[in-house]
């Protein structure tokens, strides 16, 4: 068992809480700094994606997990992203800039789907987001003379000052760095006021209000950047696949974005890497699983629905808290062995909590 | 003018096969106070088991309607008790994503079937392709059986929440669970009655439909503008579902007629847009606010 024992205010603040945190993560950063020499090249591209996927998470989860509004028009933000990258980089800005823009568009595109959104709580908001979703996808595939249309759009490497990012290990850098500062980011804006007034909406609208938090400010904002992380991560997978279509950025892909949060782990930064992890990889599973299952089984094309909708419900009915959770419960069991209880994570009954009643 | 009569009607049966699915929507939210996302996936598995019990079973079209709507209120009774019952009382995202997966796995798991799942199949209804004329006006039978079933059912749902026991019981629930519970009335059990009935709506809907599009795995896609519908009801109003599906389906047939081409698809999107900004309880909510 770890005692922490606070000797100065700095460790309330630090980032990394204790000489574990130091060492597991810094290990981790060495990994995937010589991934690319460790592992074939099919999983780097796989690494790649999961990066990619983790930084679109994160702004989700910002959204979902730490203030508590739902979106499921998430991929037409990447969409907004990726192809403002695209018509950027095709017009020969360097690519720090371009993906910069990105992001900033699709904040503001966040901000004019925040603010309708502010008048309309939970399922609704669901609801406009959805709708949402689908405007902009049409609009994609109808903006011929920006888009390319349904025919799709190709999207030139990564270039800065004459330097071409155009080889797969130059691209999985960019990844990796861009990944690693939107998690320092999310980390310190957690931790900072503006964080804390996240959370606080999320728990209780009421009584963040009723403590001088201006809702639709704060809401608005965690639109914004959840919006600006999602642009981000658009512009790094429109360079990845190099071609784009809008069928790429439609309602399925923001379902899978809300399962992944959702089975890595609402609430947690972990759950936005774990639930990139589990969405890219699961996948590659289920190919490697349909060898050993008869064939009716195997080779039937909806098996990967299936799948993702049974792991979907297994996750909702018993572990809520994703696989960041589990990994939590088998942390306690290990640390305080062997005093661990069935009971400790339980969660609270309640009868229905009605935003309806008078 | 008789155009745009045309446009009407055949917008309006449409908007009908929203509303019967909105209806499920509106069944729901008002006993679970969330959104299903599966109810899609139910009117298509509904389409998919009158099917079976037409061209397997060999039952005439009304016994295997009889049939279907009985065994899909059945499975939405399964559905309740088996995954939906245990998460009652968390917040009402987890129930949206439950139902997102619900619907992948029925929507996956009949894909999967041998031969049927990948097929489009036609539903061979006794009014297939039949025309009435009425003056120069060309009347779709399909579609005019669409518009009549649904009056037939919504007069049926209202005799039963006005008459029946069960009815006035699931109101109440409805209006208020913890008072309900307290008068004696068993809301578990009418939350599972009212998954039922609304999976034997939904299932209704699948099958006036198929006569109109065909039978197929992703039918169950067109649950997604029923949300519109509801939303442009007022969620929580059993009238509003269908004026809402009517509002909807009129919408985005004359968008598709008189609008440049893609437009129809969005239409209703734009519309729960517009009416979430301007009145986002709908047109018959009520306006509730939260005390604390």
């Amino acid at each position: 068992m770890r005692f922490l024992f606070k000797t100065s205010y700095l460790q309330d603040v630090r980032l990394a809480k204790h000489g574990g945190h130091v060492f597991w993560y810094g290990l981790l950063v060495l990994a995937m700094v010589a991934a690319p020499w460790l592992v074939s090249e099919y999983w780097l591209a796989q690494l790649t994606f999961i990066l990619i996927y983790s930084v679109v998470g994160l702004g989700l989860m910002l959204l979902s997990g730490f203030t508590g509004l739902f979106s499921l028009g998430h991929a037409a933000f990447i969409g907004v992203g990726a192809y403002t990258e695209a018509a950027l980089v095709g017009a020969g800005v360097p690519f720090p800039l371009a993906m910069a823009a990105a992001g900033l568009v699709s904040a503001a595109v966040g901000v004019v789907v925040g603010l309708p959104a502010l008048r309309v709580k939970g399922i609704y908001l669901a609801i406009a987001t959805l709708a949402f979703g689908f405007i902009v996808v049409e609009v994609f595939a109808r903006w011929e003379s920006m888009t390319g249309g349904n025919a799709g759009k190709h999207v030139k490497p990564p270039e800065l000052l004459g330097w071409s990012a155009d080889s797969d290990l130059s691209f999985y850098f960019i990844c990796l760095v861009v990944a690693v500062l939107a998690t320092l980011a999310i980390l310190n804006l957690l931790r900072s006021p503006t964080g804390r007034a996240f959370v606080a909406i999320r728990d209780s609208e009421v009584s963040a209000q009723s403590l001088g938090i201006h809702l639709a400010r704060y809401k608005t904002l965690s639109f914004a950047i959840s919006a600006a992380l999602a642009g981000i991560g658009g512009a790094l997978y429109a360079h990845k696949l190099k071609f784009i279509s809008p069928e790429q950025f439609d309602i399925l892909q923001s379902i899978d974005l809300v399962l992944m949060i959702v089975v890595g782990g609402i609430g947690s930064i972990h759950g936005a890497f774990l639930g990139a992890i589990f969405l890219i990889t699961m996948p590659q599973v289920i190919a490697q699983a349909k060898d050993y299952l008869p064939a009716v089984v195997g080779q039937a094309p909806g098996l990967q629905g299936a799948v993702y909708g049974l792991v979907l419900i297994a996750f909702v009915l018993f572990e809520p808290h994703g696989i960041y959770g589990r990994w939590l419960k088998l942390r306690t069991y290990l640390q305080i062995f062997p005093f661990y209880r069935k009971g400790m994570f339980k969660r609270q009954k309640s009868f229905l909590k009605s935003d309806r009643l008078k | 003018m008789l155009q745009a009569l045309q446009i009407v009607i055949s917008g309006a049966a449409q908007g009908c096969i929203y509303g019967l699915i909105a209806l499920g929507l509106v069944l729901i939210y008002k006993t679970t106070e969330t959104v299903s996302f599966a109810h899609g996936e139910l009117m298509m598995l509904g389409a998919f088991a009158g099917l079976g019990f037409m061209m397997l079973a060999g039952f005439p079209f009304w016994l295997a309607f009889v049939a279907t709507v009985l065994a899909m209120g059945v499975f939405g009774v399964a559905l309740e008790r088996a995954v939906i019952r245990p998460i009652l009382g968390q917040p009402a995202f987890t129930l949206v994503m439950l139902t997102i997966g619900i619907g992948y796995v029925a929507r996956g798991l009949v894909t999967m079937i041998p031969a049927i799942g990948t097929e489009t199949h036609t539903l061979p209804v006794p009014y297939k392709d039949q025309i009435w004329n009425v003056g120069a006006l060309v009347l779709n039978v399909e579609q005019m059986v669409v518009i009549a079933a649904t009056g037939v059912l919504c007069a049926a749902l209202y005799a039963m929440f006005r008459y029946t026991r069960v009815g006035v019981a699931m109101q109440a629930a409805s209006q208020n669970q913890l008072a309900a519970y307290y008068m004696g009335i068993p809301v578990r059990r009418l939350n599972g009655l009212v998954w039922g009935l609304a999976a034997a709506v939904a299932a209704i809907a699948g099958l006036l439909l198929a006569p109109i599009t065909f039978v197929y795995a992703n039918m169950g896609i067109i649950g997604l503008k029923a949300i519109p519908a509801a939303v442009v009801g007022g969620f929580g109003s059993l009238p509003g579902a269908i004026v809402g599906g009517l509002v909807i389906g009129i919408v985005e047939a004359a968008s598709g007629f008189y609008l440049p081409e893609g437009f129809k698809d969005i239409a209703p999107y734009a519309v729960v847009l517009l009416m979430l900004v301007v009145r986002p309880n709908g047109i018959f909510g009520d306006k509730l606010r939260k005390k604390v």
